[in-house]
């Protein structure tokens, strides 16, 4: 095959310098750098580039942009993506892609590309560099206004890159080219090859920049393959053209058929003629620039059928020009196999009498324009049908947004720039930027236009039927697809898109909306207006998962919270666990250890010997003020006001509905200053929920709260050692049981580090909590684990704490509660004040169904097999086989579920109802299939007399 | 992504907010002087407007300040901010 | 033995060898390190009410009035948290004689309050000309000197809550107040975002 023979020598915009090697099915073929994948294919005579996705048709490029609903086609390498469109496929050495049948393949490695995203903020955004986007960005870029310019192009010029029209005196790229330089100059920031795909509440805008992928293997690995670009702008102008449509006539989808104005673009900016020999059909005007400046390139134009019956000046200047110019006539069907063949003339309405068959293997149609109101409609802009144009045209919009050129309906180049020009002047001045004087510009002059002819659908010859009259190429929709829907009663746009799929390919009815609702209207004798437009949403184009996600992947999908000790549980093999966005030390595996011999270890050392837990992660919130005993007393249900200076107490926090919020321990620091310590995942919401009353209905208390979570690291020393290691280390505190009581805080030098030394038990066992400033905790726990190697000090992570705690019936707010539990439902009474007048949560406590016997209460339960393990989660019923009532009736569910080394057994917490009155009784647990006995214990499995809290 | 102008801050990322619950349906002064039934309206029992409606917002990320906004339910545009204290200005 | 005698151990020390490695590679685009120890104190009052004078006294600093605005003074900075809340930030070695002043100063002034947060947060330095640029690939804030007057502000930054706050006018950048446990992710965050910068991933710890 001779090398591009489809290729002009001299036209385009294409740099014959850099011929780059590609592959498409196989076949080796060469291009320029410039060219997109379309454009190279048509240089080469390669036409269909797949099969349709319903009916297996050969389908061929049938535009010149992003707009393309045929020629998808899949990227092999560099790396594998599956419906690119050819006609926006930027052209690369070593590229390889293939042809689909109208679904791709996803590759199933790992993308290694960087993805990436930045936050914008401008005062005017301008959507679209063709003629009235780069007007408007000229007008607005020396006003001092932060100037933003997006498009999706390579380059700036948009439909001035495929008309050769000139601005200025000037080619219209080279004039886009010089825009852009004075745009960039002045301080604006012009975006290529940027989509902006997502138009949200308050001028928030997505739009994806494809950053390298046109470099192909030469893309740099760290700068990001595609960036997502978050703009929040106080203006926005959308100029973002319009979109040609074809018609519904019978085989109106073969290889070579194609919208005119992409014709005109291959001729002008690719320098390719796509065929030898075309037919043009046309509603109205513009055809006939392209038709012309084709001919003159050399393509052999048969006909030119114009549907309007007077087409007007500018049909018979083409006529006079040498054009076969038809008037009335329309197209009655095509012929050809893989590609088109011969093209079907006729008489509007007169199909029978003048049908003539015409060699063709190009087909150029234009059935009129549509203004890209996408975004404008995304913004939550109103449309209206303007007859007059046969367009839906913006009609005002809740945000700050406007419209220009072609996008609002303006057909003419004159028009658009100086449409262009007043919007982007109008829009800085509003935002306080004055733009100073506009420019006009000088352009060709253009005959008055005559109206187009609204036709939709062609009818094919002698009542053949609509069954290859298609409206969606991508989805493979023809009229008589809507034909059904209709007579199956449907009637909106909304409802027969998601019957026939109508505009949910990937192009999302850019083509064919219009053209679907003009053949809707016909078929239901509606008028389009009346029908209107489905509702558009972002993305306008489709955005990667990998753009969206960014750099929020991996790691840094979501903040990882350590504690000051992180890196030396790191280092000691610690294993970890999530708690939120915390990582705590879960357990500290030696050797040869799993999970449950390290944890049996760890329980045991708390038990006997003395052991260290980090416990940094609870939250700690400063409450100060002559009000914070109220305050607190408010709060949680039981009395803190009466908190000596130096003591602590445990209290237990409900929402207004009675249900236990969070728990945890309260101490007061001084007369006036409290330290409550909050859950590890509920700290935020505990100091919102403070706030909250504080400022919006307790405003007369004077009282602060201040986060000190991260200011405090908390080391827990555990066990029946734990005072002597202390001592050693702080030999100015007395720790004897009476000096330092349970309950009390001491302020205290440990390991050489000013501490607040709490005695708090989590364990039942003698213990200690050591508060120091963060930075200073990894010398203090340094400290303790080399003056506790004598005595065996064991490091433990939050599983024994959870064991340690269970077997003390001690409950986890969040795993053993879940938002519908009272805090005498977990056997609590003790916590709730019988003194206070009011506490938030306590009117609901006697409300019918919270005080009712049969709630779900916190029991333990034994299993039968001391070794069997109940799954968390597990279901308990009371018969040993399941009835046949339907659903099962549940007793209850374990919360929480262990081995014990100090009970040398199994158990498990477990919500049950009526659970307390059930002690002793045996129920069973279904797990799988089988249903395995369990006794009914009190919760406090271990050391119930509470004897071992003081060492 | 809404704009919430904060106050305090001014206007800044929904992100960044909590919201909170209904504004002007405050705990009752003395629970225990109402009646289940009424007790139940307060805990329960929420105007589902279609349209305006005025609410609880925190700035969380920011100031931490509680504030009202009114905003309309139908396409979520905030009509209004006030301060907490701050009478509720008029909105359309 | 004293409190100073005992090792200190900051939230971004395993980093520094890495933000050194980024301002090298960066040519000058961007300047990373860790600013540790900073005394922090919150100060809590009524905006001008009785407390405010004491507590600039003892301060030798006005507390910032509009909010997302900060006051230097010597080596002392006050930033506006809240209107009834400030972060004064100072160095290192003022840590409990400053808070013992505040604390006396506001004794008998009852809706005042004072807390020690040196622990709470850690300070980034982010400078040099692209540091705007560098945030703004995390943080939805408009740092544009235009639109960031005030000069400080709490926000977020990759997901993590941060005060920011500008150099001034003068040097380019920010310093990023980001609390000690999210400090490791912020991290390694600025380190994954620097790498346009700096052409090569400068690896996480």
């Amino acid at each position: 095959m001779t090398s591009q023979p489809h290729r002009l020598p001299d036209r385009g915009r294409v740099d014959r310098a850099r011929p780059l090697d590609f592959v498409f099915d196989g076949t080796p073929l060469t291009g320029y750098r410039g060219d997109t994948l379309a454009s190279a294919l048509l240089a080469n005579g390669v036409h269909r580039t797949g099969r349709s996705v319903r009916l297996g048709r050969p389908r061929g490029i049938h535009t010149a942009g992003s707009e393309e609903p045929c020629a998808l086609v899949q990227v092999e390498s560099p790396f594998p993506e599956p419906l690119v469109p050819a006609t926006t496929l930027e052209l690369h050495e070593g590229l390889r892609a293939s042809s689909l049948a109208g679904r791709g393949r996803l590759s199933p490695d790992q993308d290694p590309a960087r993805y990436d995203t930045l936050h914008a903020h401008c005062d005017l955004l301008v959507v679209g560099a063709g003629p009235a986007g780069l007007a408007a960005a000229l007008a607005a870029a020396h006003s001092g206004a932060r100037v933003v310019l997006a498009d999706e192009q390579p380059e700036p010029g948009g439909s001035l890159l495929g008309t050769g029209e000139y601005v200025d005196g000037l080619p219209g790229a080279v004039w886009a080219a010089r825009a852009r330089t004075e745009i960039e100059a002045a301080g604006a920031r012009f975006l290529p090859r940027t989509t902006v795909s997502g138009y949200f509440d308050d001028n928030y805008l997505l739009a994806v920049e494809r950053r390298t992928a046109h470099l192909g293997d030469l893309a740099p690995a760290s700068v990001s393959r595609e960036r997502v670009w978050r703009i929040r702008a106080r203006r926005v102008l959308l100029a973002t053209g319009a979109h040609e449509r074809s018609l519904a006539f019978a085989d109106n989808d073969r290889p070579g058929i194609m919208l005119a104005g992409a014709a005109r673009a291959y001729l002008h900016r690719w320098g390719v003629l796509p065929g030898r020999r075309a037919v043009v059909l046309t509603t109205n005007d513009s055809a006939y620039a392209g038709a012309g400046e084709l001919a003159a390139a050399g393509l052999d134009i048969a006909a030119v059928l114009d549907a309007r019956p007077r087409p007007g000046r500018r049909a018979a200047r083409a006529a006079r020009a040498g054009l076969d110019v038809r008037a009335g006539q329309v197209v009655l069907g095509t012929g050809g196999e893989e590609h088109l063949s011969s093209v079907t003339a006729a008489v509007r309405g007169d199909a029978d009498r003048t049908a003539q068959d015409l060699d063709a293997d190009l087909l150029l149609v234009s059935g009129g324009w549509s203004p890209a109101v996408h975004l404008y409609s995304q913004s939550g802009g109103r449309l209206r049908f303007d007859e007059g144009l046969g367009a839906f045209l913006p009609a005002g919009s809740r945000q700050r947004v406007e419209s220009a050129g072609a996008a609002r309906g303006i057909g003419n180049l004159a028009g658009c720039l100086a449409d262009g020009a007043a919007a982007g002047r109008r829009l800085v001045e509003a935002e306080g930027f004055p733009a100073g004087r506009t420019a006009s510009y000088a352009t060709e002059p253009e005959e008055a236009e005559t109206p187009p002819v609204h036709l939709y659908v062609v009818p094919g010859r002698g009542g053949s039927g609509h069954a290859r009259h298609f409206v969606d190429l991508a989805r493979d929709v023809t009229v008589a697809d809507l034909g059904r829907a209709t007579r199956a009663g449907l009637r909106s746009v909304e409802h027969i898109k998601r019957h026939t799929t109508a505009g949910t390919g990937r192009d999302q009815g850019r083509t064919s909306a219009l053209l679907t609702t003009g053949a809707l209207a016909q078929l239901l004798g509606a008028e389009v207006g009346e029908l209107g437009t489905t509702t558009f949403r972002a993305p306008y184009h489709p955005v990667s998962m990998a753009a969206l996600a960014g750099r929020d992947r991996g790691r840094l999908f979501d903040p990882v919270r350590v504690t000051p000790l992180h890196a030396w549980h790191t280092a000691h093999g610690a294993a970890f666990e999530n708690v939120g966005q915390w990582k705590r030390a879960w357990y500290y595996p030696r050797e040869g250890e799993d999970m449950a011999a390290a944890v049996e270890r760890e329980c045991r050392a708390a038990r006997t010997g003395v052991a260290l837990m980090d416990a940094s992660t609870l939250g700690k919130i400063d409450v100060q003020g002559p009000d914070a005993g109220v305050f607190l007393d408010r709060l949680y249900t039981n009395m803190m006001s009466t908190l000596k200076v130096g003591r602590i107490r445990y209290g237990v926090m409900c929402r207004a509905d009675g249900m236990v919020f969070d728990d945890g321990t309260v101490l007061r620091a001084g007369p006036d200053r409290f330290l409550a310590t909050t859950t590890t995942g509920n700290a935020a919401a505990v100091l919102d929920w403070m706030e909250q009353w504080l400022q919006t209905e307790w405003t007369d208390l004077r009282v602060r709260c201040t986060s000190v979570t991260d200011h405090w690291a908390t080391l827990a020393l555990v066990g029946p050692a734990s005072r002597a290691l202390l001592a050693g280390l702080a030999p100015d505190l007395a720790v004897d049981n009476d000096s330092f009581p349970f309950m009390s805080l001491r302020d205290a030098v440990v390991a050489g580090v000013r501490a607040r030394v709490c005695r708090i038990s989590f364990s039942g066992e003698l213990a200690y909590e050591i508060n120091v400033r963060s930075w200073e905790a990894p010398a203090v726990w340094e400290s303790l684990y080399e003056a506790g190697r004598p005595l065996d000090l064991t490091p433990y992570g939050t599983e024994t704490m959870h064991v340690l705690r269970a077997e003390k019936g001690y409950p986890i707010i969040g795993q053993d509660t879940d938002g519908t539990v009272t805090p005498q439902d977990l056997g609590m009474s003790w916590v709730v004040s019988k003194k206070k007048a009011d506490f938030l949560g306590r009117r609901s406590h006697s409300r019918a169904d919270t005080s009712r016997a049969d709630r779900p209460q916190l029991v333990a339960l034994l299993p039968a097999d001391p070794h069997f393990l109940l799954p968390e989660g597990t279901q308990l019923v009371a018969e040993d086989t399941l009835p046949a009532e339907r659903p099962v009736p549940m007793l209850g569910n374990v919360t929480s579920s262990y081995r014990s080394a100090a009970l040398d057994r199994t158990f498990a917490l477990a919500l049950v109802k009526g659970g307390r009155e059930r002690t002793g009784q045996l129920l069973y647990a279904r797990t799988g299939e089988a249903l395995v006995p369990v006794t009914v214990a009190h919760p406090v499995l271990y050391d119930p007399e509470g004897e071992r809290r003081d060492g | 992504m809404l704009l919430i102008a904060c106050p305090w801050c001014g206007p800044r990322d929904e992100a960044e907010f909590h919201y909170g619950p209904e504004a002007h349906h405050d705990h009752p002064a003395d629970p225990a002087l109402l009646s289940d039934e009424e007790w139940g309206r307060y805990l329960f029992f929420h105007d589902n407007t279609h349209g305006p409606r005025a609410e609880r917002c925190c700035h969380s990320a920011g100031c931490r300040r509680w504030f009202h906004t009114v905003r309309d339910t139908a396409h979520h545009e905030i009509l209004a901010v006030h301060r907490i204290g701050e009478p509720k200005p008029e909105t359309a | 033995m004293t409190a100073e005698s005992v090792p200190r151990h900051s939230p971004l020390a395993h980093a520094a060898e890495h933000f050194r490695t980024v301002t090298r590679l960066s040519g000058g685009a961007l300047r990373l390190a860790e600013v540790p120890y900073l005394t922090q104190l919150t100060v809590r009052a009524e905006p001008g009410g009785p407390a405010v004078p004491g507590a600039e006294r003892a301060l030798g600093l006005r507390l910032p009035a509009e909010p997302n605005t900060l006051t230097r003074h010597g080596s002392r900075t006050a930033l506006w948290m809240g209107p009834d809340e400030w972060l004064v930030l100072a160095p290192p070695e003022e840590a409990g004689g400053l808070e013992d002043r505040l604390r006396e100063a506001l004794a008998d002034e009852e809706s005042a309050a004072v807390a020690d947060v040196s622990g709470q947060r850690t300070t980034v330095l982010v400078g040099g000309p692209a540091s705007q640029e560098l945030l703004a690939r995390g943080c939805a804030l408009d740092l544009h000197p235009r639109a960031f007057r005030g000069g400080c502000a709490q926000t977020t930054l990759a997901h993590a809550p941060v005060v920011l706050v500008a150099r001034g006018a003068q040097k380019p950048g920010f310093w990023v107040l980001v609390r000690s446990s999210y400090a490791g992710h912020l991290g390694a965050w600025l380190l994954d975002a620097a790498t346009e910068y700096t052409s090569v991933l400068v690896r996480e710890w």
